[in-house]
């Protein structure tokens, strides 16, 4: 069979949001490939230009359906560096927790894509059955389910409600031996491992050649996360340990990502120990004075990054934002050539694709 | 005028010189066969109030029509009762997916029994869609050929050794046969339909085919060596007789099932519609109810696997020390359905295999595996032992 390219989106099975991967296909085996976005472009950040400061967090919250607290976290991060506002540390836990258990569900919620992705329906089900606790933790947080508006500019919107912690821990515990129920459908699983292991290789140096960040680089033996070396709110004040894998594989990513679970749990659980009394959230001053600010932290998907250019008004003059999918579809070529159709779905799942922050 | 009671006689149809089965006794011919007298008798009756004295009513309740109309039934019987064992399987299927994936299931009817009768009719109602650049002719009579010969082998398949349509000498091979056609048809299908996703999905058909064929075709030869004969009635009675192969032949059984699941297109094996990359493969431009009967269909042949490996490897219709066993039809697809249900279990575990796997498993693993099973039906029929 010659050559031909073949379109897999925007409408299509495999890719998770309108986006379209064109790869050229020898038989079976990939020659070329080219991720072509822009299908979902809202002109986001040009939105936010309009919007006084407050107004941009729920806008926030829509830049990825499944890490809007991560999301708003960083506007209201660099936000309140421009003001140069402290947050009260019991906010700063509460936004840690919060965080965690948007990680948790983001995950969950890449599981279970790419359980389909792989053609097996439980791991889909099983893992949003465990995601819906946490939605459940998010509704009794913040009231809604994923577009959560919580944090705030100086702190977040309301304090832990009533038995919040006990529920917390409760569906922590739980979730750490469930999650074992889904490992034994993948790792002890021969056809699964030989799905993953293998296919959509990439070295260390590729790595930082093609920018990648969060799961899809620590799986290729990178040791770094924004939460350890450039720590902010109490992540340094917290004893946990950063998920990295030597594989560089797509099974490297989902050892990773899996771990990360684990060792988000046990962030929840000490900060749930070492939480303090005291205020939730500060005054923050309507204007912001005139400068650049830049704030990161680690996102599910990896390192976003927000660029804010204020000019002493009450709305920014410009706010870009660095989404970490943007960059890591853009290694789709790299991962995917030379391996075979069926491994596209395998490899791309891993990168964990989210269009609204991707085409903002 | 003669009473309905003289045309209705519910005659023994072997007593009818035309009989087609000899000596052996035919149930669904005989339920054909009733029926028609039923039926026959009435119309007889009625015709004969109309215009008593005339010459039809005698033939229509005669040999030969009676015959030949317990035949045309006979095969209407065969296929309904397929149907609904068909219908049970996919409720069955679906139920325990349920149970595995924690979700609901089926819920129209009792039990959620009438589900699949609802998606089939929601099917029924779409629109004939025909792709304007496809070859119409390609893409209509491989579809039609895929699903016809689905139900011609589910319905060579005996239940009992009174439940058959036909009783072959070369049983075996005749549905083997049918059995294989389906995968060449969806070849023309994936050719046919002009679209990149099923061309895909069809050579992907054409690579798994001659990695499972070949093991399972040694397998259907190690059977029917050790059995002596490719009849099934002979096949279930030499299990019945000496031991079922499933013990003697553990490999060979294991081999099969691989297989069969590959040849009915189920997960792990369902690579020529692998939804995930090829959108829905080589099923992809088929709308409506054609969509609906390849689904239906893909059933037949799941049904069609599980009952070769009850009848090749589980003894047929036969239990062992139960003399004649109650109810045989019943013990047939009770084991059917233990079959389907492994199958069903491995679909809710496993995920789908690549392309390229699946040739080493054919190859190097399986087709070994399989001579391996010759192997030893030879060592034991040369020894004696069977």
């Amino acid at each position: 069979m010659s050559k031909m390219w073949v379109t897999m989106g925007p409408q299509h099975p495999f890719s998770h949001g309108l986006w379209t991967l064109k790869v050229q296909v020898d038989g079976e085996v990939i020659q070329d490939a080219e991720p072509v976005i822009g299908y979902l472009h809202r002109g986001w950040e040009k939105e936010c230009e309009n919007r006084t400061y407050p107004q941009i967090i729920p806008m926030a919250d829509r830049l990825c359906y499944s890490a809007s607290m991560t999301w708003s976290h960083l506007y209201c991060k660099v936000a309140e560096e421009a003001m140069e506002i402290e947050v009260p540390e019991r906010a700063q836990y509460i936004r840690v927790i919060a965080d965690e258990i948007c990680r948790i569900q983001s995950h969950l919620m890449w599981l279970a894509a790419m359980g389909t992705d792989l053609g097996n329906l439980t791991i889909f089900l099983w893992a949003l059955r465990e995601r819906e606790w946490f939605l459940d933790l998010n509704v009794k947080l913040c009231g809604q389910r994923l577009t959560t508006n919580f944090p705030r500019i100086g702190g977040v919107r309301n304090d832990m409600p009533y038995l919040f912690e006990r529920d917390l821990m409760r569906v922590v515990d739980l979730f750490e031996k469930r999650l074992w129920d889904i490992i034994a459908l993948t790792d002890d699983n021969a056809i699964f491992m030989s799905r993953m292991q293998g296919v959509g290789h990439v070295t260390r140096k590729e790595a930082a050649n093609l920018g990648l960040t969060g799961p899809s680089m620590r799986g290729c033996g990178v040791n770094f996360d924004v939460r350890r070396d450039d720590p902010y709110m109490v992540y340094d004040e917290l004893d946990w340990e950063v998920a990295v894998c030597d594989d560089g594989d797509s099974y490297g990513r989902y050892k990773v990502r899996i771990e990360e679970m684990f060792q988000s749990c046990e962030i929840i659980r000490q900060a749930v120990a070492k939480m303090p009394d005291g205020p939730t959230r500060v005054k923050a001053p309507r204007n912001v004075p005139e400068g650049t600010h830049v704030a990161r932290l680690e996102d599910p998907r990896g390192e976003s990054l927000m660029y804010l250019v204020s000019d002493g008004t009450d709305r920014p003059y410009r706010l870009k934002v660095r989404s970490p999918i943007f960059v890591n579809v853009s290694a789709s070529k790299r991962l995917v050539q030379g391996g075979r159709m069926a491994d596209v779905p395998a490899i791309m799942g891993t990168i964990d694709m989210c269009l609204g922050e991707t085409d903002r | 005028m003669a009473p309905i009671s003289n045309w209705v006689t519910f005659a023994n149809p072997m007593d009818n010189p035309l009989y087609q089965f000899g000596a052996v006794y035919n149930l669904p011919y005989d339920v054909g066969y009733k029926i028609w007298q039923l039926l026959g008798g009435l119309i007889a009756w009625l015709l004969d109030v109309l215009v008593p004295g005339n010459g039809v009513s005698l033939w229509l309740v005669g040999n030969a029509v009676s015959n030949a109309l317990a035949l045309v039934l006979m095969i209407i019987v065969v296929f309904a009762v397929c149907f609904i064992v068909n219908l049970t399987m996919i409720w069955i299927e679906r139920k325990v997916l349920g149970r595995l994936m924690d979700r609901r299931a089926t819920r129209i009817g009792p039990l959620g029994y009438l589900q699949c009768l609802g998606d089939g009719l929601k099917t029924f109602l779409k629109e004939h869609i025909v792709p304007d650049k496809a070859d119409t002719k390609g893409y209509m009579w491989a579809v039609s050929i895929i699903i016809g010969s689905s139900v011609l082998v589910a319905g060579m398949i005996p239940l009992s050794y009174r439940f058959f349509l036909a009783d072959y000498g070369s049983g075996l091979l005749i549905i083997f046969g049918l059995f294989s056609i389906a995968p060449f048809m969806i070849l023309v299908a994936g050719w046919s339909q002009n679209n990149k996703y099923a061309l895909l999905g069809g050579m992907r058909a054409a690579a798994q085919m001659i990695s499972y064929e070949v093991p399972m075709l040694v397998v259907f030869a190690s059977v029917a060596l050790m059995a002596g004969s490719f009849n099934i009635n002979e096949i279930v009675g030499y299990q019945n007789d000496n031991v079922w192969f499933i013990v003697p032949q553990i490999i060979g059984f294991v081999v099969f099932m691989i297989a069969a699941t590959a040849e009915a297109e189920r997960i792990p094996f369902d690579l020529p519609e692998a939804e995930a990359e090829l959108v829905e493969g080589w099923q992809t431009e088929y709308g409506g109810m054609k969509w609906g009967l390849i689904m239906l269909s893909d059933y037949f042949r799941g049904y069609v696997a599980c009952a070769l490996g009850a009848i090749m490897f589980l003894g047929g219709w036969t239990l062992p020390f139960v003399d004649d066993s109650f109810l045989p039809e019943i013990v047939f697809l009770l084991k059917v359905i233990l079959l389907f249900f492994i199958m069903v279990w491995t679909r809710g575990t496993l995920c789908r295999i690549r392309t390229d796997q699946i040739l080493n498993i054919g190859w190097k693993i399986l087709l070994p595996l399989a001579v391996l099973n010759l192997f030893v039906v030879v060592v034991l029929k040369v020894g004696g032992l069977v």
